[in-house]
């Protein structure tokens, strides 16, 4: 105890010290030209700095200043997901720091609108916007209200991935429903002990959350004006425990995705098949590139013969963060970026991504990727499996829900055992509404 | 984090250094040579693994055996130097102006602290050690968000002073400057320079500041390591990614989000490239280093 207030003493002091030669050199660094935000304001042209860590972004921004001499965007590459979400918010919190534009990602909306840190653009971007979007994706942008907190760049439908010649070697089926997919998994491990169909990530929550998006479920609701939860429903609970089953049979693996092992398996080919989502070329161009050519996509297996559902995994939209001051110039570039012909040909061809703008989408995917040179119709039949994405809802806290699926899926993945993955999600279900509460949420049960 | 791995392999020469000089403690024990070999092992592995790894290509880098070396490693180096125009270098020169300015800079705030505190009686100068002596215990990790949130009234965040300026003051380098000045600065010494007339400037910069030379040196290497290592501070302080050091600007490259291949080649170039400098230093300085405490022993 005496240590304890011994070091909050010392830190509060070490805090004013700091205050204090942060004062002084701030005053004496205000007319050199250090502080670039301040500087740029003065000039006619208006610069705006974006945070994204998607790839052709510096591209498609070239493109923009080349064209548009007034208005000068940035690009500064951040580290992906939640990091570049905690940065966000801290320079919120902070009053100052934030870029003018945000790649947000569809699940983290929800989280950075109840932080105040998105501006609400609907004023500055055309009236017929929604129209350029599917229903979904535009709705995970809107959050259902008025408001518009960005503009859907690219989005995630989810497909099954197969190695072509595996199949052929083995002589399996591709598989179109849950069921013969556990068949063709146990089928496959069979004949090559060594050899999986897929595995159970328990490090993807955006993964599992796709898989039961397609299953019906919807993990989040706004009732009133009260949240309900609902991780542990029927729906969820079928495919914790339709995966929890492969796994504790063994016929899939339980080792997470994006490790060096798991990128081992796509080279070698013991992992012969990846549940995954539109933009897995890249990645299994990037992790097994002497694969090419000899994987597949097909729809996902579905739970009842003849349906034809699927999940969204990853996905983004361009936002306008709170604090910039040029909140109409970066709408009016936001809008651009990810609705006009020309920065979705360079979007598609130069970045790898999946379009959200329906109208685009005909000129830009009239190629398959260049790693399914085997596939020529490949966007023909994603862009089929993509009007069957089941609606889904997400939370203000969505980062409390995931890290409770790595902490609580970790453990059920590394028992082996069927039940601990319902389990899992009774206990994901607690944490997600408890923290809800505390944070002081209307939580409707 | 390879780089972290570096930090123990600088002590053993300060060891044999200083048990060499204070008495013949030569006791072969095959056990203890075994623990260090094992030791030596765990230490230079991943360094071995780094070195090894960045000579294949992203193909290799997963399918071929773990120490079997390739022969790719000038095409990851230029494919590295080519990535965004060349940002990586960018990167590697910021590190270099972090680490080395601020641990400058972290030196002489040290050195007129320490001095301070060790030579001169002042009220309150016990309290403020203890302060001190407090702020050792306290992981920079912890300031970071703190910083920021001060850092950004002032309009500093996003520049070269949001890392430079809580990299000045360390707690750990004052704390070593006070024990070194109090062991290797004689009291006689100063008194006697001040019968002579000198001024307390002159004493400090002609006298004392010589005679601390080795303790200095220490301080300036440990906040050189600590700033180049650092990620959580610049990470929190910077947005633009022209103003990143290495540590910031490769994690980048491994978070790509789920949807883009970590670039894992480039990380692991980078991180071979980015430990050359560190190496370099230890081996340049090392031998100053020992040279003096050698020194500072026979004149004792």
């Amino acid at each position: 105890m005496r240590l304890q207030s011994g070091i909050r003493v010392a830190a509060v002091v070490a805090a004013t010290a700091l205050l204090a030669t942060g004062c002084t050199s701030g005053d004496d660094d205000s007319t050199t030209p250090s502080a670039g935000a301040s500087t740029t304001e003065k000039a006619a042209k208006v610069d705006l700095t974006f945070w994204t860590w998607a790839p052709g972004m510096d591209e498609v921004v070239a493109a923009w200043n080349a064209a548009n001499p007034d208005i000068h965007v940035t690009v500064n590459k951040q580290d992906g997901g939640d990091p570049a979400v905690t940065k966000l918010l801290t320079a919120i919190k902070a009053g100052s720091g934030a870029p003018d534009l945000m790649q947000t990602e569809y699940q983290k909306i929800p989280t950075l609108v109840a932080a105040d840190a998105l501006a609400d653009i609907k004023g500055d971007v055309s009236d017929d916007l929604s129209s350029h979007f599917a229903d979904g994706t535009w709705q995970s942008v809107t959050l259902g209200g008025d408001a518009v907190y960005g503009i859907p760049q690219d989005s995630g439908p989810m497909e099954f991935y197969y190695r072509e010649d595996i199949f052929k070697k083995y002589d399996l089926k591709v598989p179109t429903t849950w069921a013969e997919y556990a068949d063709v998994a146990a089928e496959l491990h069979k004949k090559d002990p060594k050899a999986y169909l897929g595995t159970f990530s328990a490090t993807d929550a955006g993964w599992f959350t796709g898989l039961t998006q397609q299953a019906g479920a919807s993990w989040w609701g706004i009732d009133g004006d009260a949240w309900s939860v609902d991780i542990d429903s029927a729906a969820s609970q079928k495919v914790a425990s339709y995966w929890g089953d492969l796994v504790e049979k063994g016929v899939i693996d339980n080792k997470p995705m994006y490790t060096p092992e798991w990128n081992a398996a796509l080279n070698d080919g013991t992992q012969a098949g990846w549940v995954s989502a539109i933009w897995a070329p890249g990645v299994l161009a990037g992790n097994a590139a002497d694969t090419q050519g000899k994987w597949k996509m097909a729809p996902m297996p579905q739970w009842n013969a003849g349906d034809d559902a699927t999940g969204n995994w990853g996905g983004s939209a361009t936002s306008v963060t709170s604090q910039s001051k040029h909140a109409e110039a970066a709408a009016k570039f936001a809008e651009w970026m990810n609705t006009s012909q020309d920065a979705v040909n360079i979007l598609v061809s130069k970045g790898g991504l999946y379009p959200a703008d329906l109208p685009a989408q005909a000129q830009a995917l009239s190629e398959p990727p260049a790693f399914f040179p085997n596939q020529p119709d490949f966007y023909t039949t994603a862009t089929d499996i993509a009007k069957s994405v089941q609606p889904f809802t997400y939370g203000p806290n969505v980062n409390v829900a995931f890290s409770a699926y790595n902490d609580e899926f970790g453990k059920a993945a590394e028992s082996k055992k069927a039940a601990d993955f319902l389990t899992a999600l009774t206990a994901m279900q607690k944490t997600t509404v408890d923290d809800l509460k505390n944070s002081g949420f209307n939580v409707k049960e | 984090m390879t780089t972290l791995t570096l930090t123990p392999v600088k002590n053993p020469p300060q060891v044999r250094a200083t048990t060499g000089a204070t008495g013949p403690t030569n006791k072969r024990s095959t056990t203890s040579t075994l623990v260090l070999l094992v030791g030596a092992l765990y230490c230079l592995l991943p360094v071995a693994w780094v070195l090894i790894a960045s000579t294949k290509s992203a193909g290799e880098l997963f399918s071929s055996f773990t120490f079997a070396p390739s022969t790719h490693l000038w095409d990851n180096i230029q494919d590295l130097s080519a990535y965004r125009g060349g940002l990586f270098w960018r990167w590697m020169a910021n590190t270099a102006l972090y680490a080395g300015v601020g641990a400058l800079l972290s030196v002489i705030v040290s050195a007129m602290a320490g001095y301070g505190l060790a030579k001169f009686s002042f009220a309150g100068k016990k309290a403020i050690f203890n302060v001190i002596l407090a702020g050792v215990l306290v992981p920079g990790v912890v300031l970071a968000i703190p910083q920021y949130l001060l850092l950004a009234q002032v309009g500093l965040t996003n520049t070269y002073w949001s890392v430079l300026l809580p990299s000045i003051i360390s707690p750990y380098g004052i704390y070593l400057a006070r024990i070194y000045a109090a062991a290797s600065v004689p009291d006689d010494v100063l008194e006697a320079a001040r019968t002579d007339g000198a001024s307390e400037a002159r004493i400090f910069t002609r006298i004392s500041v010589p005679m601390m030379v080795p303790g200095l040196v220490t301080v300036f290497l440990f906040q050189f390591v600590a700033i180049w290592n650092n990620y959580m501070l610049p990470f929190i302080m910077l947005g633009n990614d022209r103003l990143f050091p290495i540590t910031v600007g490769l994690s980048g490259l491994l978070n790509q989000g789920a949807s883009q291949p970590a670039m894992y080649t480039a990380v692991i170039t980078g991180a071979l490239l980015s430990i050359i400098p560190l190496i370099a230093l230890f081996l340049l300085l090392q031998r100053y280093w020992q040279v003096d405490l050698a020194a500072g022993a026979v004149k004792a």
